[in-house]
């Protein structure tokens, strides 16, 4: 076992991509001043839908000839990648790339693929001659990672952590114990989705009755509000550079914060309906292993879809966890109202618009409450305006998913 | 269908294939790997091509016929011209 095993993990750069921000900067600013960017798309078979779409500029870190054969999910996962090693300032000619994990956590890989390739055939009357020899490669569940090695040539393990709507702290999470472990020296972690690119998704959403429909598609994704119908699907990627205290001292990096606590569990008893008192458990054991009370937390970020049940049910974990009566200074948020729900990058996308709180003392609202749901009035959710606190030094991240798969994950301000 | 139009054709499926290459200095007599950045799944990708867009079958025991322009000219000549297609 490797000497380091006890060391702090702290995250030393982020790299994302929103539909509404494509630095963590433009990322965070959108969320100040209010800006969705939710909009309307064509997809094959299903028409037009609601989507998250994000615009960064993929040919930044790879060629055409990369693109041509790239999945969406790989593309995102190298853009965000690039990004976080440069928010880092690494110098990455001298990192030892054996010593470098990937660790990309992802709803789902290989429906677009598999459905482009299924429609493809379509057009040469089923003949499987024109199926392509790029579909195994592209679809295999470790692509978005892969294609991350492949392109920085990085020599250390990687893999996806397929966790449903929870992969994006999943990935953290993996990224966390690796370095606890000694594995690795550095962690490429978090999560993405290309999910909008999949009819797949949206046509099962809508058969569930989950899928959101409003006439303005900025608004459609509405968690807490009364007239809440369902999941806008995004997509994006944030990707963290984590690594050991002692390590990240000792190049003089700046840290945006400390993974403190992180807990996963599963429900047992629900494909998709979520369950309150796992959620709760969950939340539990991520503050015991940091150490912390419920009211030392000053942002908890949830995860709540805008589906009317699955809202109500976040509600009633945070409720009980939380109460106002014994956290009257901690602050609930949601960042789904403005991105919608960007599946596996979700939890990752989610905590990064939240980071930049530690410097600007701001907790970003939760947008499109027009009427709060009284199930879900939960004291100290902050509504639609920006609201500053005289400190936040804790945030507490929840992601959930299909198959009850509950994630949280805790990020506390760095101090010695 | 001229040798020269199957060079042709062949160096268009390549530019789609390998978009960032610059195609034009390719000598039709020097092997194709040799001059541009192309690996096995980009010649599968050129049969593909040639399925897809004009209909010619290229055997696996025939993929080496496709090395350089020259032998992709004498090789899909006939194929082009219905000969032994």
């Amino acid at each position: 076992m490797n000497t380091k095993e006890s060391s702090r993990i702290v995250i030393t750069g982020i790299g994302l991509t929103a539909p509404n921000g494509n630095s963590l900067a433009e990322f965070r600013q959108s969320l100040l001043d209010g800006v969705s960017k939710v909009k309307n798309i064509e997809l094959r078979y299903i028409g037009k839908v609601h989507a998250g779409m994000c615009d960064y500029d993929p040919k930044k870190y790879q060629t055409r000839r990369e693109l041509r054969t790239s999945t969406r999910a790989g593309s995102i996962a190298i853009y965000c990648s690039h990004e976080a090693i440069a928010d880092a300032g690494i110098d990455w000619e001298a990192v030892d790339t054996s010593r470098v994990g990937v660790y990309m956590g992802t709803t789902e890989h290989g429906n677009v693929e598999t459905e482009n390739e299924v429609y493809n055939i379509s057009q040469y009357n089923y003949d499987i001659r024109f199926w392509s020899h790029h579909h195994n490669p592209r679809t295999v569940a470790n692509n978005p990672a892969g294609e991350v090695t492949l392109n920085l040539g990085i020599h250390g393990p990687h893999y996806t952590i397929g966790a449903a709507c929870a992969a994006g702290n999943a990935g953290i999470i993996q990224g966390y114990y690796m370095l606890k472990l000694g594995e690795i020296d550095m962690a490429l972690a978090g999560g993405v989705s290309e999910s909008t690119q999949t009819f797949g998704i949206f046509a099962s959403f809508k058969s569930q009755g989950a899928l959101a429909q409003h006439e303005d598609p900025t608004k459609a994704s509405r968690p807490f509000d009364s007239s809440r119908n369902g999941i806008v699907v995004s997509e994006g990627g944030a990707v963290y550079t984590l690594e050991r205290l002692e390590d990240a001292k000792a190049r003089g990096a700046k840290i945006h914060g400390e993974v403190v606590g992180y807990h996963m569990n599963s429900d047992a008893t629900d494909a998709v309906l979520p369950n309150a008192e796992r959620q709760q458990e969950c939340m539990t054991a991520a503050l015991k292993k940091a150490g912390l009370k419920p009211s030392d937390i000053d942002i908890v970020n949830t995860h709540a879809t805008s589906t009317p049940q699955g809202d109500i049910q976040e509600c009633l974990a945070i409720r009980a966890m939380f109460p106002v009566e014994s956290c009257p200074e901690t602050r609930i948020n949601n960042t789904k109202s403005y991105i919608g729900h960007a599946m596996g990058a979700a939890g990752a996308l989610e905590l990064a618009g939240n980071i930049p709180a530690f410097e600007d003392g701001i907790v970003h609202p939760t947008i499109n409450v027009d009427h709060l749901d009284p199930e879900c009035a939960l004291p100290q959710l902050v509504i639609n305006k920006p609201e500053k606190r005289p400190e936040i030094r804790t945030i507490l991240n929840n992601s959930f998913g299909m198959l009850g798969i509950n994630s949280c994950l805790i990020i506390k301000k760095f101090a010695e | 269908m001229t040798k020269e139009d199957i060079k042709k054709v062949v160096l268009d499926i390549i530019s789609e294939i390998a978009p960032d290459e610059d195609l034009s200095n390719v000598q039709p007599g020097v092997r194709l790997r040799e001059q541009l950045d192309l690996d096995s799944m980009d010649f599968l990708d050129i049969v593909m091509e040639l399925r897809k867009k004009h209909g010619i079958e290229v055997p696996e025991e025939d993929y080496q016929q496709l090395a350089s322009l020259d032998s992709c000219a004498d090789y899909l000549t006939p194929k082009f011209t219905g000969v032994g297609a």
